[in-house]
């Protein structure tokens, strides 16, 4: 008789994914996706930013999939997105132009134009509703058209017009140097390999792809202490910004050949940080120097802290890991930092039973034959 | 909103891209080849850079066996050869001399591989220098520069210490006699199989966006001093429980009821081919 080996990964892998769909419809319900994505805004904006994806629709189905996992959704779209042919570049798509729905200045009482508050939850209460777990589809549609009825008696809001940007303003004041626009194409770093020291656009992509959780933390580093800055919020804009791309046919750089193809909703910071400049005979003076911050959704605390993160590196002092390039671009990465944490879950037999090989020789005595109590204590050991 | 998705999982010109990077890898043997890694539908760290070799790759008339720690059966193994099959259609195979393509982690096949066949092995970490070295900007300096002082200072502080060579799987070897280049983490047993291996060799990290490659009949040399020769793991006096192999990589395994260690053949393609000739000539002896 033939030797028959145990066919064991197959079989486990069919059972183990019996059981996670199992957990995900053991409640006995179904989530619509339609109801992730007029639910859950902030976490689909999250998970659009990370996967640098724009699809409410794909991100709320990713979500249903991932249960709601946002490191496991982006994992999804990330790979879908892998798949995507690169057809278009858009055109410079330009902030001022922005659809505003929400405006704040933390530098400026008066900034033109005005504080729109717009949609936020920094000024509510973290107090649980309780109603919210008897709310039912009726109640929610008649509260809307209550709503919508009150805002037809309302002058159209200042955000329709195009709003003045802060820094504008500083620098007519003279307080900010204008700098040139730099109209380079920019690195895709989804297309080449980042390289160091990191080019301004291959930072702000890996920065306006890092996960949430990850940049926030580097920043909040920055303001307490490493590499110190004390940033204010210069300007801070929630809206939509229409994308248009050049006829593939026509003329290249035409703008009145170009299509509209949609608009995509962000987040823009603009942080004000003061900093010295040296002048002539080594004289100083302060001037503000800024940090851009820009994402997918509504991702204000995201937006803010790629700003700060965005100023620190290009301080560039090496010695500090919030302004080491590598330091900060190789580790903020969803993806990247989940997956390799993961992976160390696969088994490592080959390299341990190589690392037990070395560890043996090194104590020049123990041999695999002892009882397998002292062999617990030897593998502990190594493990350390 | 019901898509489909292409042959071999990327769009063509992401095939091409990592096609183009693979050229430029062989042509430089050991050099490692900064490309636009893809995200793929498994973890970074779970071998998205020989997968991306696989599919930049496959066509419809290979064969592809997928191999982790030695086994065609481990889940991961299992699992990306699921889908490759499942993006791709074509046949896939646990025999190592009929695979055109073998995609494996952590270990050079056993059976001796041959001209046309392609290995695709998984890296994590494919830079040999980022041990004493965390900058990405100064280990590309020293490749460029063949500065490899650090590693040797490296081997000669692990033998100060410990009184041998304690790289574990991942042993440095030099390429050709220009870069030096971590061997993936193949136990130091595989290495000397790299040295003028007959089929391609192609090393893959996802994570860290490199791809390089050793060419067929390319020199390999596992770094050492001579008063310290290279030494791979040794299971000298020891074969296999179930096909009684010698000279193969073992696994280490215990026995729960004798609490005895004893050893069987980690590349387990290898070991079953072997137990099937043993009972196909036992049986034919028998008759």
């Amino acid at each position: 008789m033939g030797y028959v080996a145990v066919k064991g990964g197959t079989l486990a892998i069919e059972e183990s994914l019996k059981r996670i769909k199992y957990e995900r419809l053991k409640g006995g319900t179904v989530l619509d996706v339609r109801r992730i994505e007029g639910g859950m805004r902030a976490l689909v904006d999250q998970v659009m930013s990370e996967s640098s994806l724009y699809s409410e629709t794909l991100a709320a189905l990713a979500l249903k999939q991932a249960e709601g996992s946002p490191e496991e959704a982006v994992f999804l779209l990330r790979a879908y997105r892998s798949t995507l042919p690169r057809k278009h570049y858009s055109r410079v798509a330009k902030t001022s132009e922005m659809r505003v729905e929400r405006r704040i200045s933390a530098s400026f009482k008066d900034i033109p134009g005005g504080q729109i508050l717009g949609a936020t939850v920094d000024y509510s209460h973290r107090l649980l509703d309780f109603d919210l777990m008897d709310e039912t589809d009726e109640e929610a549609a008649e509260w809307v058209r209550g709503f919508q009825e009150e805002l037809k008696d309302q002058p159209p809001a200042a955000g329709e017009a195009e709003l003045m940007k802060v820094v504008d303003y500083l620098i007519r004041q003279g307080l900010m140097v204008r700098r040139e626009d730099d109209d380079t194409e920019p690195d895709d770093v989804t297309r080449r390999s980042v390289t160091f020291p990191a080019s301004r656009s291959q930072k702000l992509q890996i920065l306006t792809r890092g996960q949430t959780g990850a940049v926030t933390s580097l920043a909040y580093a920055v303001i307490r202490g490493y590499g110190v800055s004390h940033p204010t919020v210069g300007e801070l804009r929630v809206g939509h910004m229409p994308v248009s791309i050049d006829d593939p046919l026509g003329m290249e750089g035409d703008e009145d050949d170009s299509y509209y193809i949609g608009e995509i909703k962000v987040t823009e910071a603009e942080m004000l940080m003061s900093a010295s400049a040296s002048k002539e005979q080594g004289r100083k003076e302060l001037a503000f120097e800024i940090g851009y911050g820009l994402c997918y959704g509504q991702n204000e605390t995201k937006a803010i802290a790629m700003g700060i993160l965005d100023h620190s590196l290009e301080q560039g002092d090496g010695s500090l890991p919030t302004q080491n390039h590598e330091f900060v671009l190789f580790h903020i990465d969803s993806v990247e930092s989940t997956g390799f944490m993961s992976h160390l879950k696969l088994p490592h037999y080959v390299t341990f039973q190589s690392k037990m090989n070395d560890v043996r020789k090194t104590k020049g005595t123990v041999k695999p034959e002892e009882t397998a109590a002292e062999k617990t204590g030897e593998v502990q050991e190594a493990c350390t | 909103m019901h898509i489909n998705y292409n042959f071999a999982f990327f769009d063509e010109g992401s095939k091409r891209e990592i096609r183009r990077a693979t050229l430029k890898a062989i042509a430089i043997p050991g050099y490692q080849v900064p490309f636009a890694s893809r995200e793929m539908p498994i973890g970074r760290g779970w071998g998205t850079g020989g997968l991306q070799l696989t599919l930049s790759l496959v066509g419809r008339e290979d064969v592809v066996k997928v191999i982790d720690q030695g086994s065609d059966e481990s889940v991961n193994a299992v699992s990306i050869k699921k889908l490759v099959q499942y993006t791709t259609g074509i046949e896939t195979t646990d025999e190592t001399a009929e695979a055109t393509l073998i995609q494996s982690r952590h270990r050079v096949p056993e059976a001796p591989l041959r001209e046309g066949q392609i290995l695709v092995l998984q890296v994590p970490t494919p830079e040999p220098l980022r041990m004493y070295e965390p900058s990405e900007a100064e280990t590309k300096k020293l490749h460029a520069e063949k500065e490899y002082s650090g590693a040797w200072l490296m081997l000669f502080e692990q033998i100060m210490n410990y009184g041998s060579m304690t790289t574990g799987a991942d042993h440095p070897v030099l390429v050709h006699d220009r870069y030096v280049m971590a061997p993936s983490p193949i136990p130091k047993f595989d290495n000397p199989k790299l040295d003028a291996s007959e089929a391609l060799i192609l090393l893959g990290a996802g994570r860290e966006k490199k791809i390089y490659a050793v060419p067929p009949y390319t020199q390999i040399v596992s770094l050492d001093f001579e008063d310290h020769p290279f030494e791979p793991e040794s299971f000298q006096g020891r074969s296999c429980r179930l096909c009684g192999a010698t000279g193969v990589f073992l696994d280490e395994l215990y026995d729960d009821i004798g609490g005895i260690a004893y050893f069987q053949c980690n590349d387990t393609s290898y070991c079953l081919d072997r137990m099937n000739r043993q009972t196909r000539d036992e049986g034919v002896g028998s008759r």
